[in-house]
């Protein structure tokens, strides 16, 4: 947490979740637990955002919609899946409409257990978040610095060469 | 008459924490027709029954709704017990009202805040969320867990309340019955949030019937429907009389689940005055084998529970009706002719809960 210079946005979608992750995540916005303290800020605008939490599984209808949500937010983003339903299907995973977990759809950084999660469970996946967040900010900062070394020792196996 | 154009609200939106998809047709600021469409949040749970015998089912049921989960565990349940002939002793009765009023409290209290935030005053909207964690906090004490509680069985509950227990709930809610009692007067004699909510959205007792609207959306326009009325677990011994305003707009609805809070916090002191002591639970053997429809209140109205056995461990059919698929029709009503700026707090007005509407 010590290194975190910037306060990210955080994008919360609810997918076909029980609500009751749902209620947990917003209770994690009130005041008893207030994760806002960690600097982040909750929006509804996908175009701004940075995190994107995901509670429920991925079905057939709401996948395009987490999809264009992941696709509208700028780079770097980071998702975090609340709840088991999010992180594999949950109890609903032998349904016939629900594909699977959030990572069916789009990449998931953060596996965050619990049905329903628990507000501190949620705080800690929401913490660990904007921490790598910062990581994927810095990593860039130092790869616009010089671009060639950073690839070199990052990435060495990459072949990049200036101007490719 | 100005040009008509469609505007699409949601499944996305910032006051909404779950997704419903609206098509607007609106007229300038007016909105004309209101068409939902649904199948976000479908899981299909109802075809788990083939999956999971019918003690299992139970966790699922609980998770139809994150919100009234306790309630629907005990839908099922006395669904069930109803097909095997299964009497609850009378404290597992009683434990299941207790915490059926808790979790009342604790989805109105909700229900208020977000309306606030539906309005646009946050600080309220804190104010109650801040209490509603008094009512958590009693809930995880006594069952262990937060939201999802599963302390339902076939037969009874698998907790008994020891008096620490007893002691803190009456504790909790004494301290909500004191602060909401501040609360109550901005919602209700607020200017600005009276010009919010009067006359905004207003459906007649008629309408109401008509449309078949349950749950305190019912009773906001006049309607005395309650199914506690009906007497099921511990409400045939407890004195209530069902919360009812005729105005059918924004405001009585307000009004209608601020008092239940309320009657909820009455009715948990009566049960826990005449909680009876013995047995919370009994031994169900064998497997169901016939069909039974149970009806009860939830905090958003009535949900109908449906079972078929066919005596073996897993059930033929399993059917929910939950009580904002009955209030969708009433709503799309209240839209007609409302202000576009007010569709939020209109959504907001029936309390909706998506994840139990499509399961
Ligand atoms: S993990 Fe559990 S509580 Fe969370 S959405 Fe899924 S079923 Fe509901």
């Amino acid at each position: 947490m010590a290194k975190v210079k910037r306060s990210p946005w955080l994008l919360h979608y609810d997918g076909s979740s029980c609500n009751g992750c749902d209620i947990e995540v917003l209770a994690c916005l009130t005041p008893v637990y207030d994760a806002e303290r960690f600097g982040i800020q909750n929006t509804g605008d996908p175009m701004q955002a940075d995190i994107l939490l995901i509670t429920g599984g991925i079905n057939a209808q709401n996948q395009a919609v987490v999809k264009q949500l992941y696709d509208q937010m700028p780079r770097p983003k980071v998702v975090v899946a609340v709840g088991v339903c999010a992180c594999t299907g949950g109890v609903f995973k032998d349904t016939y409409n629900i594909l699977g977990g959030a990572d069916t759809t789009v990449p998931v950084d953060i596996y965050v257990p619990g049905c329903a999660a628990r507000p501190q469970a949620i705080i800690d996946g929401i913490v660990k978040a904007v921490d790598l967040f910062q990581q994927h900010m810095d990593n860039h900062e130092e790869f616009l610095k010089n671009p060639d070394e950073y690839m070199k020792k990052n990435h060495p196996e990459v072949d990049f060469k200036k101007g490719e | 008459m100005g040009k008509r154009s469609v505007v699409p609200f949601g499944p996305q939106h910032p006051v909404l924490p779950e997704p419903i998809h609206l098509d607007l047709v609106i007229e300038d600021e007016k909105i004309i027709e209101a068409i939902p469409s649904i199948g976000f949040v479908h899981r299909g749970l109802e075809s788990l029954v083939d999956k999971k015998n019918y003690k299992e089912m139970m966790y699922i049921v609980e998770r139809t709704c994150g919100i009234c989960s306790f309630m629907h565990g005990m839908a099922y349940c006395e669904a069930v017990e109803d097909v095997m002939d299964v009497e609850v002793p009378d404290r597992g009765k009683y434990l299941r009202t207790i915490w059926s009023e808790l979790s009342r409290m604790h989805s109105h209290l909700l229900w208020l805040g977000l309306l606030a935030d539906g309005f646009g005053f946050e600080s309220l909207f804190y104010q109650c969320w801040r209490l509603r964690e008094s009512v958590l906090d009693v809930l995880e004490l006594t069952t262990g867990g937060r939201c999802i509680f599963s302390v339902n069985k076939i037969g009874g509950v698998l907790k008994d309340l020891d008096d620490d227990m007893i002691k803190a709930i009456l504790e909790a809610v004494s301290k909500v019955e004191v602060e909401l009692e501040a609360i109550k007067k901005t919602f209700l004699f607020d200017y600005s949030v009276e010009s919010r909510l009067k006359g905004v959205g207003v459906l007649t007792k008629q309408q109401a019937h008509d449309l078949g609207c349950a749950g305190p959306f019912a009773r906001g326009s006049g309607l005395k429907l309650d199914m506690r009325l009906r007497g099921y677990d511990a409400y045939k011994d407890l004195d209530f009389e069902p919360i009812v305003s005729e105005d059918g707009d924004g405001y009585a609805r307000c009004y209608v689940r601020t008092m239940e809070i309320f009657q909820s916090i009455d009715l948990i002191r009566q049960a826990i005055s005449k909680l009876p002591k013995g047995d919370i639970a009994v031994d169900v053997k064998g497997n169901p084998n016939g069909e039974a429809f149970v009806r009860v209140e939830q905090p958003r109205g009535e949900a109908v529970y449906y079972v078929k056995g066919n005596g073996t461990l897993f059930l033929d059919r399993m059917r929910v009706r939950t009580p904002t698929f009955a209030n969708l029709p009433g709503l799309v009503e209240t839209l007609k002719g409302a202000q576009f700026a007010d569709v939020p707090l209109l959504i907001l007005a029936i309390d909706p809960c998506i994840s139990c509407t499509e399961r």
